[in-house]
């Protein structure tokens, strides 16, 4: 650590993030099953497998496009253990609530949480409230934490150990909604643009896709840091490269148009619900289909190969044939000036 | 999308692309002034479709990089008041002054807000009126316009808690100031949008005095090409002229309103670049019937002067005297997290460029 002070982008998911785990988390907490480092901790207990992973969800404005914290706060936890290969099942809930919150608010989030539960199919059973003085919190901070069975063939799937050169990689669809939806609905943000947050949970879409597959590789959602940082962090000290076309990225147009504007590249844009799948090439096709067939994956595309050159690098080839390289997010992207 | 799908047009830009190497035979060496030229080049990935003849060189385009550190180091004087709200774009949080960033003093407690417009600074000042509310000007002829108009609102609504502390500057001179230190240059791609707002009259004396090619271009692959191709056409046919390759956006005499708006508020001022030192009649200060929203008037931002980092040489890359790659400090102990000069910090930024879409 080379900062005396906690700074905002030490929670962008990026290469601060990165470090603070690392460098602080890691150093203190470390065993063999956080260092792992997947989404969800894989655990063998009575000789069953599960997976269990926590989040907490802190965003502003409480209520946006497409979504809001409570149903942020559900879906985020579902997707961590969606994509290491387990059905999501029970849930915990701790409030932080600053003095002063209406009622009615609270109550719209915690309704918002449970149709979210009985959507993707989760008990929340265990939970807990603290309140504390206004100014302490800003308006609500929810955490939870999940738990769900993982069936053992799927416990590499966290890791990524089976992905090889060959291997396609798809999206469940257009990236940067999310980002780009909250930003607009800040207070101090005077753009009009049409866009809402993909913010959904996938479990459903992973189960269909680990039903028609046995050769799943490796599956991550792509949240704060967006398509890039998970790409970039996978192939990461890797033996292989990943090579992604843009052509082939989906983006909607007025995402596209809201990112031109601003100086913002989509790849790192925030998404809250978008997989990035690496599967074997044979299987990627129908796996696709099986996609495309889910209301969640309606626009999935296969975006790119995993490629044996430029091992632990990932490259773009633009739509105009020209190559560039993606990296992790550093430091959070700041609009520019002109 | 209208306007942007068009210029990344997959066969419009082979034939550009091989119009290129047919009409390329002298090593060339553009220049491409504006920051955001650079980072369009790099993002789409130009370079690696030109012949080895034609030689990019980023100039002192953008404008984070060229102002000095002491910008910084007064800014985050002001943030260390009470009464101070200091409002910002947000390429500024994160450039290095002498001892701290703004973000940096954010977390420490320091009332520092990321604006859209100073406009968004100027309702935040009339929210909080036993504030005073400073807006960080920067740029250049993109920018100084909204600045111009915010004081000229700031003034009608008779707004007395609003500060400007500018470090707008204006391009041409630092475009000539550069040929006159020799730097080697065959020719200008010239900035887009400060264009939009100048017109191209201000090439001129570039074109006429010092007998440089100057072309306005896009930003978009197919403009970039085709500003690169007229700019070589130029170079080959021994004929440097000033045209207009952003057609869409630019108009030779400009846009008058926005300048007219700035010659009322603005005045020229001597004002010193990174890189390039004091550069006569560069920088705009407001005029002295605004002095009452100038900040440097109202604070007393005396401070030393500071020192460069040792080892950074952000001002031998505007120059184009070097390429990012060639600082001993790049990618290694420079990086977009933690820069050392001010073209890492920029999204704009020549070595952040060169940094994230290395290749």
């Amino acid at each position: 650590m080379n900062s005396g002070t906690i700074l905002l982008s030490h929670g962008s998911g990026g290469k601060r993030s990165n470090e603070l785990i690392k460098g602080l988390f890691l150093r203190y907490f470390g065993n063999e099953i956080l260092n792992a480092g997947g989404d969800s901790a894989l655990l063998v207990m009575n000789s069953e497998n599960l997976a269990f992973t926590t989040d907490s969800y802190v965003v502003d404005p409480l209520f946006f496009p497409g979504g809001d914290i409570g149903k942020l706060a559900i879906c985020g936890t579902v997707n961590d253990l969606a994509v290491s290969g387990a059905t999501p099942e029970f849930f915990s809930a701790g409030f932080i609530i600053e003095e002063g919150l209406d009622f009615q608010i609270l109550e719209k989030i915690v309704k918002s949480m449970a149709d979210t539960a009985i959507q993707a199919n989760i008990k929340i059973v265990a939970g807990d409230t603290k309140v504390v003085n206004r100014g302490k919190c800003d308006k609500i901070f929810i955490n939870t934490s999940g738990i769900g069975k993982l069936k053992p063939h799927h416990r590499k799937i966290s890791s990524g150990e089976g992905i090889q050169p060959g291997d396609k990689i798809l999206i469940n669809g257009f990236i940067a909604d999310h980002g780009i939806a909250v930003m607009s609905a800040r207070n101090d943000f005077k753009v009009l643009a049409k866009v809402e947050s993909d913010c959904a949970p996938l479990n459903d879409l992973v189960n269909g896709v680990l039903q028609v597959s046995e050769n799943i590789k490796f599956m991550r959602d792509a949240t704060r840091g967006g398509l890039a940082t998970v790409l970039a962090e996978i192939t990461t000290n890797k033996n292989f490269g990943i090579e992604i076309t843009e052509e082939q990225i989906p983006v909607r147009e007025s995402v596209r148009g809201m990112c031109e504007f601003f100086g913002f590249d989509p790849l790192y844009v925030a998404n809250e619900g978008k997989i990035v799948f690496i599967v074997a090439e044979k299987d990627a096709s129908q796996i696709l289909l099986n996609l495309q067939k889910n209301e969640y994956g309606k626009n999935a595309a296969i975006i790119g190969t995993v490629v044996s050159e430029h091992p632990g690098m990932v490259v773009l080839q633009t739509k105009i044939g020209g190559k560039r390289i993606v990296d992790m997010l550093s430091g959070d992207q700041l609009p520019r000036i002109c | 999308m209208r306007y942007i799908d068009e210029y990344w047009d997959k066969s419009a830009v082979t034939e550009l692309v091989k119009a290129i190497h047919r009409e390329s035979k002298n090593p060339v060496r553009l220049m491409e002034v504006c920051g955001g030229h650079t980072m369009a080049i790099r993002k789409s990935g130009i370079p690696a479709l030109l012949p080895p003849t034609i030689r990019l060189l980023s100039g002192p385009g953008c404008p984070v990089c060229v102002t000095g550190k002491s910008f910084i180091d007064k800014a985050i004087k002001l943030s260390e008041k009470d009464d101070i709200i200091l409002t910002t774009y947000g390429d500024l949080l994160r450039v290095p002054g002498s001892d701290s960033t703004l973000e940096k003093e954010r977390a420490k407690s320091a009332d520092v807000r990321m604006i859209y417009s100073p406009l968004d600074a100027l309702e935040i000042a009339k929210h909080n009126p036993l504030k005073k509310v400073v807006f960080l000007g920067i740029g250049f002829e993109t920018t100084s316009p909204a600045s111009a108009v915010t004081i000229l609102q700031a003034k009608n609504e008779k707004i007395n808690n609003f500060y400007l502390l500018s470090a707008h500057k204006i391009m041409p001179p630092a475009m000539a100031a550069l040929i006159v230190e020799g730097v080697k240059i065959n020719g200008y791609i010239c900035p887009g949008h400060v264009s939009t707002i100048t017109g191209s009259g201000i090439y001129n004396d570039i074109v006429e005095k010092l007998r440089l090619g100057c072309v306005i271009t896009g930003f978009e692959p197919v403009d970039l090409l085709q500003g690169i191709l007229m700019l070589v056409i130029q170079y080959e046919t021994g004929e440097p002229r000033n045209e207009i390759q952003y057609k869409r956006a630019v108009k030779p005499q400009g846009n008058l309103k926005a300048l007219k708006i700035l010659n009322e508020v603005f005045e020229l001022k001597d004002d010193w670049w990174r890189g390039l030192g004091v550069v006569p009649n560069s920088g705009l200060k407001l005029k002295k019937e605004f002095e009452e929203f100038d900040a440097e008037k109202y604070f007393d931002l005396n401070l030393p002067e500071p020192e460069e980092a040792i080892g950074c040489i952000c001002g031998e890359i505007l120059k184009g005297k070097k390429l990012p790659t060639d600082c001993k400090l790049f990618g290694e102990i420079c990086t977009p997290d933690n820069p050392v000069g001010a073209c890492m910090v920029s999204a704009e930024g020549s070595c952040q460029a060169y940094y994230k879409y290395r290749l």
